[in-house]
């Protein structure tokens, strides 16, 4: 891991040093140790206070946990930014058996730090879904990896196994008289499975569709029974809060985006990869200073703040705040914090052409509006991007897109529409200059000679 | 599963009859294992694990591997059949030795996915979605993977192979052929090496 307070004094006016310093220069805590050899062993784990929060936990009541993770403020990374110690809350209590179903689908386009927290750090997220179980009165916890993430499964597998021997898991848990079980579950290629309601389904045996809601998962979830859905990395950071307090984790960023957050930056940048800073940083820093900025020669032509499902920001928004609050007030959203750096050479018809064959394809087939919806606007799309549209398609885009957000069960067709709506708002001279030169007019060096059809 | 323009969530197709299928021994006791983390009552949530055992036997998903699964889980081959049609993971015809599955979405496209996916083509003179007429390689071209930081990414059965090149690939498609599995570097690989 890069320097972090060396990239900023990089890239930051000197007169905010002082501020900045107190602020959100912050040592890697999730990702500290992710590129030391053996970092997802457990002896190494355990070397570097690994389960002392479990140990911790267990001298404590469940409710008292639940209680701390609420006063630290931490909000859902898996997309939505919900409070955790509110959504624990809400699971019934009343009922038995209570399950923890860990989302460990990452399928979000430009998502990839789970990925790296399962196989460099799998033993945090055992122990954040050990703690968890505890919490909210459940026995079993299944993470729901995505099946393209079999190496990843395999490394996760080995350290539950490992976990079990040293009596981390498995039944009266360090003689607390605390049983917990948990399992790898292999999804099999389905975006929508990262959707809370469809990863149940899912792990029930059936096709990812969403569930109406209500009723919420904290009631009825899996197998019918209070379930609490969460994020690799929000369970992640649940030993941390055991461990060294709600007030230090809280304090970590601003008000309300409370500690540390992986950011994923990909696309036309010098160094991607997965970055980890309080969310004091800004969307400036991150790009330009740890990310080193977009490639020689080339200039920033916009950003995806949060991965494919949220609308663009523009070059003058870059000194936006990284955090959930800050980047829904610049119009956007934080999402799974998956920054896709755009640079000059990309043309914003393809982008959208991109994502909507993205859509279209995981579409889950629910809901008519998105099943239909979705395999409509790629083919406009297409149609467009090849120099075969004509104005009116324009206002088609449009209008299919708002006959599909907000009338769907799950968020997807909100998602899905997204970048239609964002590079129409902002790059509409675009469209409106493949269709009067009949052609799309930049030429990127990174795109293929000539179309690659697929074949039936 | 064709991955192409004819693609659509609603296409009805039918699998493969095949030869009669029941687990060996070994995917017998590996299944049994499974099933245990699922309550009793829940034999159902297995659905995916013995879909895989059942991929991994015979290649891929045959009508009577699917009713095999129906039968080992109490549930209806229908029910199966729902499952196999919609996660695009399972394969309901024959595929190569090596499935090559190029990341085409955003980030990887962003980095060249489409320059790998037309050297694939070109090297192995087929489409995305056939086999080669070796039955080495098949080619599709599936959506965001989750290592975009490592663009463009292809996935080599369970296998990941990173930051490729139209070099690299083609230069991976013959040491494939010569070495197997073993011309592999696997995940995180060009990371580990390009930091300090």
């Amino acid at each position: 891991m890069r320097n972090v307070a060396l990239v900023l004094h990089f890239c930051i006016p000197a007169f905010l040093h002082s501020c900045i310093d107190a602020l959100c220069v912050m040592e890697p805590i999730l990702i500290k140790h992710v590129r030391e050899p053996n970092s997802f062993t457990l002896d190494f784990y355990v070397r570097h206070e690994g389960y002392a929060a479990l140990k911790k936990a267990l001298t404590q009541t469940p409710d008292s946990i639940v209680e701390l993770v609420k006063a630290s403020g931490l909000r859902g990374r898996g997309g939505a930014g919900f409070p955790t110690g509110m959504k624990w809350q809400f699971v019934d209590k009343k009922i038995e058996p209570r399950y923890i179903a860990c989302n460990a689908d990452e399928s979000e386009p430009g998502t990839f730090k789970d990925h790296l927290l399962m196989e460099r750090n799998p033993h945090l997220l055992i122990e954040g879904c050990a703690i968890g179980c505890y919490a909210i009165g459940a026995k079993v916890a299944y993470i729901y990896i995505r099946g393209e993430f079999f190496h990843v499964q395999r490394v996760l597998e080995a350290a539950i196994e490992e976990a079990y021997k040293a009596g981390f898991l498995g039944k009266n848990i360090l003689g607390s008289g605390f049983d917990c079980d948990v399992y790898v579950h292999r999804g099999a290629g389905a975006y929508e499975a990262g959707e809370e309601t469809a990863l149940l389904e899912s792990l029930e045996g059936k096709r990812a569709q969403p569930r109406n809601k209500p009723p919420f998962p904290a009631v009825v979830g899996l197998y019918g029974k209070p379930t609490a859905v969460n994020n690799v990395e929000t369970l992640c950071n649940v030993p941390l809060i055991v461990a060294r307090g709600a007030e230090w984790y809280a304090a970590l960023g601003p008000e309300k985006n409370g500690g540390p957050k992986l950011y994923c930056v990909s696309g036309h940048v010098r160094r991607p990869g997965v970055y980890e800073a309080s969310m004091n940083i800004t969307l400036r820093e991150l790009i330009d200073g740890h990310a080193g900025g977009v490639r020689e020669g080339r200039t920033l032509k916009a950003v995806i703040p949060g991965g494919s499902s949220v609308p663009i920001l523009m070059p003058d928004q870059l000194d936006t705040q990284a955090s959930f609050d800050a980047i829904q007030k610049a119009g956007s959203l934080l999402g799974s914090a998956a920054i896709v750096v755009l640079d000059d050479t990309t043309c914003m018809v393809w982008l959208a052409q991109n994502l909507l064959h993205f859509y279209r394809h995981e579409s889950c087939g629910k809901c008519t509006p998105c099943r239909e919806g979705t395999d409509w606007l790629y083919k406009i799309l297409r149609k467009i991007e090849r120099g075969e549209g004509q104005m009116r398609d324009l206002d088609l885009l449009s209008s299919i897109s708002t006959n599909i957000g907000g009338k769907t069960l799950c968020a997807f067709g909100d998602a899905a529409v997204t970048p239609v709506l964002t590079t129409l708002k902002h790059f509409r001279k675009e469209y409106e200059a493949h269709i009067k030169e009949g052609r799309c007019t930049l030429s990127a060096p990174w795109r293929a000679a000539r179309a690659v059809e697929a074949h039936a | 599963m064709a991955y192409d323009a004819t693609f659509h969530k609603s296409s009805r197709h039918l699998e493969d009859e095949g030869p009669a299928f029941a687990y060996t021994a070994e995917n017998r006791a590996r299944f049994d294992e499974i099933v245990k983390r699922y309550p009793p009552e829940r034999r159902r949530s297995a659905v995916l694990p013995a879909l895989y055992l059942v991929q991994a036997q015979q290649g891929y998903v045959t009508a009577n591997g699917i009713r095999h699964v129906a039968d080992v889980l109490g549930i209806t081959r229908a029910d199966v059949e729902d499952v196999v049609s919609y996660y695009t993971m399972f394969y309901t015809r024959p595929v190569g030795k090596f499935v090559l599955s190029v990341c085409r979405t955003l980030s990887c496209a962003l980095n060249g996915a489409e320059r790998v996916t037309e050297a694939i083509c070109d090297h192995l003179k087929i489409a995305p979605g056939q086999t080669d007429p070796s039955g080495t390689f098949t080619l599709i071209e599936v959506e965001c993977l989750g290592a975009c930081d490592r663009a463009p990414v292809i996935m080599v059965n369970d296998a990941w192979q990173e930051s490729q090149s139209p070099e690299d690939v083609r230069r991976l498609l013959d040491d494939l052929r010569a070495r197997g599995e073993q011309a592999l570097t696997g995940c995180h690989h060009v990371v580990e090496t390009r930091e300090p």
